[in-house]
């Protein structure tokens, strides 16, 4: 790649102005192409196994796997494999079983068109119009008022959700949890307390298990006759029932193991945040009488919303490819409840239907893209107004 | 500037306060333990302890039992515990501190040099490569293939792409770099085992340490990048005019700086490489075999091994805490360096 680099900051001495010596003029050579060795190893490493692999994938999921005598072949479908999820045979494990909405669901998509209604309007009306932007605001509009349809008509009562539906609710409920609990800890931690180390250790743990091995100590920690809470299950006679059999309590196991792993990522980066706030504003606060409840809201939270947007970024990222909690607590059952979509393109791949595999990766792709970039852009834009 | 850390006066909880504080931390503090506990005593369960319901106490509920220790370690499994342990310790040591050189020049490259990468370089480096793809699955050999593409890519680089003057910023490499991130594992686990098996490297060493100083680049890059660019610039300058080389510059004052920052860096990557499943479980075998996989292989056709299991996490979990003790300071302070600008 040809990249034109320009120095900032120091810039190599020792060349041109005396008569150079062949070290020094090797130096200077060396010095010379400093960005550009500082940056290509990463750069080759991320071409070599992102971009490969992203373009084979993307080629794969336009093909469909044979076996032909001696090995076998990768026929050209075209859009068959993606046909197949949205419209085809597979449309009811993707998109989930539709049904006309309960009316509160038509309540909430009313809302969500309404809303972004509004949003056009406001940008439309305002003084950064234009063209670009309103085709981009448009695109994005079209898509969140399409999940929200989707939502709303797979999560009727006669409707099922499918494997997109399932992974955004798995995402948006944990990141939800995960960071208020987070953040409560974390603020109770910031306390000069004996005993805060033992606490800050603690919490760390479960980040540092690994995720099957956490999958297993939930399926065993859950199951009603031999768990350890089996006398709760018996108080309430539901012993001899199982959580896993109902869509609504395995997608709640599944959760909640995933609330107990990552909960402490969100604590820690959260805690560290806190411990670097100035506390002159607080202080001045107190002195003016402002009350606990007051200073949070006016001045910590505040404080910690930048590391707040950059945490939940990441965290999002990861949190859509969950797949062993699931596979393993639940193996996607009762029916397909509870499987998330990298877990659907598992499934599929271990039926050697490679090419629908890599179709809902990209599908999935798409999705984390949008979310991820729309949510980057609106971060951006509401931390340069404040 | 005052911190909170340093502050005693304000805000020294009332007592009510600091029973509620001890109570919520202390309902978490179980939240998290029990499910530890668990793990623990069923490691030390015989079989039929584990299903004949539940046991809490050793020694009053149950009878402890070396069997499941001995079994790992010292048993018929010596050898199956002993090399994915010994696997899972040098991939994920080498490979983390791959990562965290190579993503630190390239993080530090990026807050101190300014890059101009051409969009129609890009673009022709992105159709090249696709070519070479097509010509390889159309059957011509894979070597002539990607000769021919450079050469076109360099032909086409002189005369084609100098023409687009549209360039990318620093800013864009790095998102470049942290979207690598949302690409699932599942999207591109198949190219890769597919290039490792060209390159006769799967179950080996070197591929898995390859895959993962590619997974965990980004998230070095995006860590320390924000860390290099909190250090004053003013020391880079003296060192400069002292005459040591950009290198020099990098390894002696710039590194030593950032201590806090690589050593929090390093201790994520190193749990994110220590736990990988599902690379893993594509690229190796039994040779390379990782102790993520020897977990999950406890799932035999009786059912799951629980006891084990329970030894195997146990054992799997000891050093990274040993680790996480050591550096608590440095995880709390190099994280928040890294994220706070993001």
């Amino acid at each position: 790649m040809s990249t034109s680099v320009t120095t900032q900051g120091p810039t190599p001495t020792g060349s041109g102005l005396e008569a150079p010596s062949r070290i020094a003029r090797i130096q200077a050579r060396l010095d010379s192409v400093a960005g550009s060795a500082f940056i290509m190893p990463a750069v080759l490493v991320v071409l070599l196994l992102s971009i490969f692999p992203l373009i084979v994938s993307l080629y794969v999921s336009l093909t469909r796997l044979q076996f032909v005598k001696g090995g076998f072949q990768l026929t050209f479908v075209g859009l068959d494999n993606y046909a197949k999820l949205v419209v085809g045979i597979d449309k009811d494990h993707f998109l989930g079983v539709f049904s006309n909405p309960a009316p509160i669901g038509w309540l909430l998509f009313g809302l969500v068109v309404v809303w972004l209604a509004v949003w056009l309007a406001r940008f439309v009306r305002g003084p950064n119009f234009s063209i670009g932007g309103l085709v981009s605001r448009l695109f994005s509009g079209l898509v969140i008022s399409a999940g929200a349809w989707l939502i709303a008509r797979t999560l009727s009562p006669e409707g099922r959700p499918g494997t997109v539906v399932v992974t955004l609710i798995y995402v948006f409920t944990g990141l939800v949890v995960q960071y208020v609990l987070g953040l409560c800890l974390a603020v109770l931690c910031v306390q000069q307390i004996p005993g805060r180390r033992f606490f800050r250790v603690v919490f760390l743990l479960p980040m540092m298990i690994t995720p099957v091995g956490v999958a297993y100590l939930f399926r065993m920690l859950a199951d009603t006759s031999k768990g350890p809470f089996y006398p709760v299950w018996d108080m309430l006679g539901l012993s001899n029932t199982s959580w896993a059999t109902n869509a609504w309590s395995a997608r709640a196991a599944v959760m909640i193991g995933d609330i107990w792993q990552w909960t402490p990522f969100m604590f820690i980066v959260l805690l560290a945040a806190l411990e670097s706030q100035s506390v002159e504003a607080i202080e001045a606060a107190v002195v003016d009488g402002a009350n606990r409840w007051q200073i949070f809201w006016a001045i910590t939270l505040p404080g910690i919303l930048p590391v707040s947007s950059t945490l939940i970024l990441i965290r999002m990222i990861e949190a859509f490819k969950i797949m062993d909690l699931p596979n393993i607590l639940t193996n996607g059952g009762p029916g397909t409840a509870t499987e998330s979509l990298t877990l659907h393109a598992y499934t599929i791949w271990r039926t050697l239907d490679i090419g629908g595999s890599a179709a809902v990766a990209y599908m999935l792709l798409f999705i984390v893209t949008f979310v991820g970039v729309s949510y980057a852009n609106e971060i951006r834009r509401r931390l340069s107004e404040a | 500037m005052k911190l909170w850390r340093q502050k005693q006066s304000i805000f020294t909880p009332s007592p009510v306060g600091l029973i509620t504080t001890y109570l919520v931390l202390g309902v978490w503090a179980f939240v998290v333990l029990f499910p530890l506990y668990w793990i623990v005593i069923t490691s030390f369960k015989v079989p039929i302890d584990v299903d004949g319901g539940p046991f809490y106490v050793p020694f009053v509920d149950f009878k402890p039992s070396l069997h499941a220790w001995q079994y790992i370690l010292i048993g018929d499994l010596q050898n199956d515990t002993f090399r994915p342990y010994r696997n899972t310790v040098v991939v994920s040591l080498i490979s983390s501190t791959l990562a965290l050189f190579l993503g630190s020049t390239a993080a530090y490259a990026l807050t101190r040099f300014k890059y101009h990468p051409r969009v129609g370089t890009i673009l022709m480096f992105i159709g090249c490569v696709v070519l070479s793809i097509i010509a390889v699955t159309l059957g011509a050999p894979w070597q002539v293939a990607v000769a021919v593409s450079i050469v076109l890519f360099l032909i086409l680089l002189q005369t084609v792409a100098r023409r687009f003057k549209r360039a990318l910023a620093n800013h864009d490499i790095a998102f470049w770099m942290i979207s690598q991130r949302m690409l699932p594992p599942v999207a591109v686990v198949i190219p890769i085992y597919i290039l490792f098996q060209r390159l006769g490297m799967l179950d080996t060493w070197p591929a898995l340490i390859i895959a993962y100083v590619g997974a965990n680049l980004p998230i070095v890059i995006w860590l320390m990048r924000d860390y290099f660019q909190s250090i004053p610039i003013e020391l880079e300058e003296c060192a400069a005019i002292d005459g040591a080389s950009r290198y020099r510059t990098f390894w002696s004052i710039v590194l030593p700086l950032s201590l806090p920052g690589l050593v929090a860096t390093f201790l994520f990557v190193l749990v994110f490489t220590w736990n990988e499943y599902l690379l893993a479980l594509f690229l190796t075998n039994a040779n390379a075999q990782t102790m993520p996989l020897t977990v999950a292989a406890q799932n035999a056709t009786r059912g799951p091994q629980w006891w084990y299991m329970s030894v195997l996490i146990l054992i799997m979990i000891v050093p990274v805490i040993g680790m996480a003790i050591a550096l608590e300071r440095y995880i709390a302070r190099g994280m928040l360096i890294g994220a706070i600008k993001g």
